[in-house]
């Protein structure tokens, strides 16, 4: 697991990728951090946070299209899944990688906060949540992005296809509020009631926009967690069903 | 040290790798040998753990390798058909990304150069992987498979795409390493399963055909008793002499050369020996044996009657025209 960590981590700043992904992270926070807080004056953060959700749609997939489509067309796969080591080991190793580039971009907004107590009073408890619930938030879109790469050769296709599940789980809210609201009474309002409701549970954009009003609630933490397990243990069971096939 | 019990592998319908069974012991070099889409491949990624079988189990060093890959893959160096390099690494940086991943216990920069001068890259040990030619990725993929002093070597195709220098150059080596490893190669190119190993095992459409070395092989499939003679004489005469030799089964004239010389292939009855007989009948009849050899086949022969079924077709119909003829 350490080899293949420390493998990803320098391929991504061998390649033009981390620094493409880390620069425009950094230029998307930034633009967003001077007109929400600097220009306006105010010493909150939350808007800057709520609007990192979209960035992060469009740029996890650039970071993790390649993790598991490339080694499939090169076929050095062959050289790691013949080596000694576990399937969990090689996916939790190039997550870690993938996630330690993501915070090095996210650590851009602990210097903004520290640039808003320079002139005003900021809440940290409130912006340390929000660091927490930006990297749980990406933790969990690398996991899916990882997912997506294992299903093809192609780089492009994985970063399609995973641009397309990220907005289908952050808007998953979005979309239970398209579905027609009924008078009671007809029997199947109930029905469409608990779609509504499941779809914004299970709404990652939902979730993450909870910790940018300031609430810490355990639960969403779990959450993101469990999503993280949830698809590197898919992409184990994607990698394994290849085996068998 | 590798042994392999009725393994299958289907895809879908597909029956890659039908029922196979052979065994590798310790030191032996191993030639798995096969036309194109035998199945060579699947059975080696099999065995390295890359694909699981149908059916069928492959013990290295006597560990299951579905049971217990990781302590079963620690035994295994592997270089698939297309050695796995990353392109963007240089030499030193891929065979210390190797290293990390196998685990390995050796002294690193000291165990990392004796494969680098065995295999001879210690000169492109800087270079980044995607700038060197193809032989010498062929050799960064063999020294892969040797980091970590795995007891069992398994090679793809090890040779494929070298020039003839380099070809010979990694057969030496991999003669040289069948000393201190078990060595399963694969090929489809005969002198060289010839070249460097010790038992041959050929496959064709997922079945083994023939598992022996070469010799015995070869001996099997033609016998001690067939000879090829070339003899200076007139063509009816020859053989009527031929023919009355104690010992001779039967005669055939497979070519006719120029001023009444022809070829005969004679058999001969299992344990008789004819050769002194038919030096001296010549001799007092004034007709000259200009060549008398064993009539054994050479691998090539071997190969393509393993392959294509026991008939030739185009071997077996001049033979009954001969027949006939006498």
């Amino acid at each position: 697991m350490g080899a293949i960590f420390r493998r990803e981590v320098r391929s991504y700043f061998t390649s033009p990728i981390g620094y493409i992904f880390i620069a425009a992270f950094f230029a998307y926070a930034g633009l967003m951090f001077s007109s929400d807080s600097l220009n306006s004056g105010y010493a909150k953060m939350d808007s800057m946070f709520s609007s990192l959700l979209t960035i992060l749609i469009v740029l996890i997939p650039i970071l993790t299209m390649r993790t598991i489509s490339e080694e499939k067309r090169t076929r050095t796969d062959q050289c790691l899944l013949t080596a000694p080591v576990s399937l969990g080991g090689i996916v939790t190793g190039k997550f870690l990688a993938a996630f330690l580039v993501y915070t090095a971009a996210v650590s851009i907004t602990a210097v903004m906060a520290v640039v808003v107590s320079i002139y005003g009073e900021p809440d940290w408890n409130v912006i340390v949540g929000n660091i927490v619930a930006l990297l749980l938030l990406g933790g969990a879109f690398i996991a899916i992005g990882i997912f997506c790469s294992s299903f093809t050769e192609s780089q492009v296709v994985a970063a399609v296809i995973s641009f397309i599940v990220l907005i289908a789980v952050s808007f998953l809210s979005t979309i239970g509020g398209l579905l027609p609201a009924l008078d009671e009474g007809h029997w199947y309002t109930k029905v469409i009631e608990g779609i509504r409701t499941a779809l914004e549970k299970i709404s990652f954009g939902e979730r993450y926009i909870e910790f940018t009003y300031g609430i810490f609630n355990f639960s969403n933490v779990i959450f993101f967690i469990s999503a993280v397990a949830a698809f590197l243990f898919l992409t184990v069971r994607v990698l394994e069903k290849r085996r068998w096939s | 040290m590798i042994e392999v019990i009725n393994l299958s592998k289907h895809y879908g319908d597909k029956k890659a790798v039908n029922n196979i069974s052979f065994k590798a012991e310790d030191g032996e070099v191993l030639g798995f040998l096969g036309p194109n889409g035998a199945g060579k491949s699947t059975t080696m990624n099999i065995l390295t753990g890359y694909i699981s079988c149908t059916a069928g189990k492959a013990l290295i060093d006597g560990i299951d390798i579905l049971e217990d890959p990781v302590k079963a893959k620690k035994n295994i160096g592997y270089l698939p058909e297309i050695p796995p390099l990353y392109l963007d690494m240089t030499v030193k940086e891929y065979l210390y990304f190797i290293y990390d991943l196998k685990k390995c216990k050796l002294p690193k920069i000291s165990h990392l150069q004796d494969i680098c001068s065995l295999v001879k890259i210690d000169h492109v040990y800087d270079r980044l992987i995607k700038n060197l030619s193809k032989g010498y990725k062929q050799r960064v993929g063999l020294a892969q498979a040797l980091v970590g002093n795995p007891k069992v070597l398994i090679l793809d195709e090890p040779t494929v795409g070298l020039d003839p220098k380099q070809i010979i150059e990694i057969r030496t080596l991999i003669r040289k390493l069948g000393k201190n490893h078990t060595v399963i190669l694969s090929s489809h190119i005969l002198s060289e399963v010839q070249a460097v190993c010790d038992r041959i095992v050929v496959i064709n459409e997922g079945r083994v055909v023939a598992n022996d070395t070469e010799e015995n092989l070869s001996h099997k499939l033609t016998g001690d008793n067939k000879f090829i003679c070339k003899i200076d004489g007139k063509k009816d005469s020859v053989m009527r002499l031929i023919q009355s030799i104690d010992g001779v089964d039967k005669v055939y004239c497979d070519a006719e050369h120029k001023n009444d010389i022809c070829d005969y292939r004679i058999e001969s009855f299992e344990g008789k020996e004819i050769r002194y007989e038919l030096f001296n009948k010549m001799a007092q009849n004034g007709f000259t044996i200009l060549e008398l050899r064993s009539a054994e086949m050479n691998l090539e022969d071997i190969f393509l009657k393993l392959t294509m079924g026991e008939a030739i077709p185009a071997l077996e119909e001049s033979n009954n025209y001969e027949e006939a003829e006498n």
